[in-house]
């Protein structure tokens, strides 16, 4: 029993290689797909059959781009996942681990098993854009950012109001300073393509950031 | 500044009314409801009970916060109160009425502050008689335990009012925050949208509540799932919310999901009714 990794192109997920995952011992047999290629690279994969499951690494689009929508014994034991990493912050601890009705249940329950044994939590989610953490935060970070375009409060006293009165580590204002407007920019505006919903829409300083990011 | 009043002694007012005990200032505490006066009373004692066996309060400082609590059902016992908070139901028309007597009854002088978290200050200040002698002070629940109040100035809040109120919030041991006086303030108009969107996320099938609120605590760091939190504060309590903001906002996220009112039909309102998104054994509320 192996796991095979193949590194294609550097990744958000595994910025400093894969070498937790890759020093398992594995009770089954699993690809994994890291990279930012890893469209092309999961594409030239021979046949999967052998395999328990093969997880593709996702960035901000549906593992449907790789799979198609349609049930295909190819991609039956395919599953995407995405270690969530927020900016230019390191990655964090959550892998979201992504599912098609059509995914065979042995492979999303081993690589979750996978995942957990190399000491990540992992949230099983359906294959919707922007999964569960994306589809949640910049909505919520659009409105931080609009809001206090308006004046609703100083930028310390809306950071303090949610660190306080939610228990947030960190305000969201001092968060998305740290980690890069331009690349909740980036991620923004490729929900509000995929969503067609306003919430998405990049707000108007991550919309700046990314015009003065690129000179 | 000595006396304070605190009208309305549900679980927000009597969190406020524990704060202002503790800080030092005879209490008032009004309500309409002898039953209610009588528990929130117990439940001051237990809980600073509590706090002195947690090592948070010295014992001998019990009986003396406990003896500047004083409850009342008479509005009367109101009047001489140098700063009277209301905690009253989220209703305009009632929170007029209460505001009108009150300023029937009060010093000149005397400060008004509403614990509202949706309904903007400069209306409810605007049936209160004393509109430049009013402002905005939302505790955060339970407000024995939470420091922070959001603060708002109404329109035509004075200057020296503003400046009364956030000293006095400074001697209450709070953490004040100034916020624009509009609806849901800091706090509620980014939580109840974030909220539906959790439970928006559930209704589409993208994950399961357990899937969606151990994803934002291990990403975000937040101590509570937004699933966790509705279940906790009720989705009664959210519906209600969300019908507060979305009415004055006409904001799509503040509207309320469909699958919340499916769930109070159904009796899932959350702890308090043993079943919301996940299912409780234990139904104790905060600090009991």
């Amino acid at each position: 029993m192996a796991i095979n990794i193949i590194v294609a192109g550097s990744s958000r997920s595994f910025p400093s290689g894969a070498e937790q995952l890759a020093q398992l011992e594995s009770s089954c047999n699993a690809v994994l797909v890291i990279g930012e290629n890893s469209d092309e690279a999961y594409a030239a994969l021979p046949a999967l059959q052998s395999s328990t499951f093969c997880a593709v690494e996702l960035g901000t689009e549906c593992l449907a781009q790789h799979v198609g929508l349609d049930d295909i014994e190819r991609h039956r034991n395919t599953v995407g996942f995405a270690r969530f990493r927020l900016g230019d912050a390191e990655p964090t601890n959550l892998i979201e681990l992504v599912r098609q009705p059509w995914t065979g249940h042995e492979a999303v329950t081993s690589a979750r098993a996978l995942f957990e044994r190399a000491g990540f939590t992992v949230a099983i989610c359906e294959d919707f854009p922007g999964r569960i953490v994306d589809r949640l935060i910049r909505p919520y970070f659009n409105a931080i950012l609009r809001r206090f375009d308006e004046g609703l409060a100083s930028a310390e006293d809306l950071d303090a109001t949610l660190r306080l009165g939610l228990g947030y580590p960190e305000g969201p204002l001092a968060l998305l300073n740290r980690t890069g407007l331009r690349n909740h920019h980036d991620v923004t505006q490729a929900l509000y393509l995929a969503l067609g919903d306003v919430d998405f829409a990049p707000a108007r300083r991550a919309q700046v950031a990314k015009f003065r990011a690129a000179g | 500044m000595r006396k304070v009043g605190v009208v309305g002694c549900g679980t927000m007012g009597a969190g406020i009314a524990i704060v202002s005990a503790r800080a030092g200032f005879e209490t008032r505490v009004f309500d309409t409801r002898q039953e209610a006066i009588v528990k929130a009373k117990k439940n001051a004692a237990d809980f600073l009970q509590k706090s002195v066996e947690r090592g948070r309060l010295d014992a001998d400082q019990l009986p003396l916060i406990m003896d500047r609590w004083h409850g009342s059902s008479d509005f009367a016992d109101i009047a001489d109160c140098d700063f009277v908070i209301e905690a009253v139901l989220e209703d305009l028309h009632v929170k007029h009425a209460v505001f009108s007597e009150l300023n029937k009854l009060c010093a000149n002088e005397t400060i008004f502050a509403s614990n509202t978290s949706t309904i903007s200050i400069t209306e409810i200040a605007g049936g209160s008689g004393r509109a430049d002698r009013f402002v905005g002070m939302h505790f955060c629940l339970p407000a024995q335990l939470m420091k922070l109040v959001e603060m708002s100035p109404g329109l035509n809040t004075s200057a020296k009012t503003w400046s009364v109120a956030w000293n006095f919030a400074l001697a209450l041991g709070q953490k004040p925050v100034k916020t624009q006086d509009t609806p849901g303030f800091v706090l509620n108009y980014f939580l109840i949208p974030f909220n539906n969107d959790a439970i928006r996320l559930v209704e589409q099938g993208v994950a399961e509540p357990g899937e969606i609120d151990k994803a934002i605590k291990t990403a975000m760091g937040y101590p509570m799932g937004p699933l966790e939190l509705v279940d906790l504060i009720g989705t009664d309590t959210q519906r209600l919310l969300c019908d507060a903001m979305h009415g004055l906002t006409h904001e799509s996220r503040a509207a309320c999901p469909p699958l919340v009112r499916r769930m109070i039909a159904a009796g899932r309102l959350g702890k308090k009714s043993g079943r919301g998104f996940y299912e409780y054994s234990d139904q104790k509320m905060f600090g009991a």
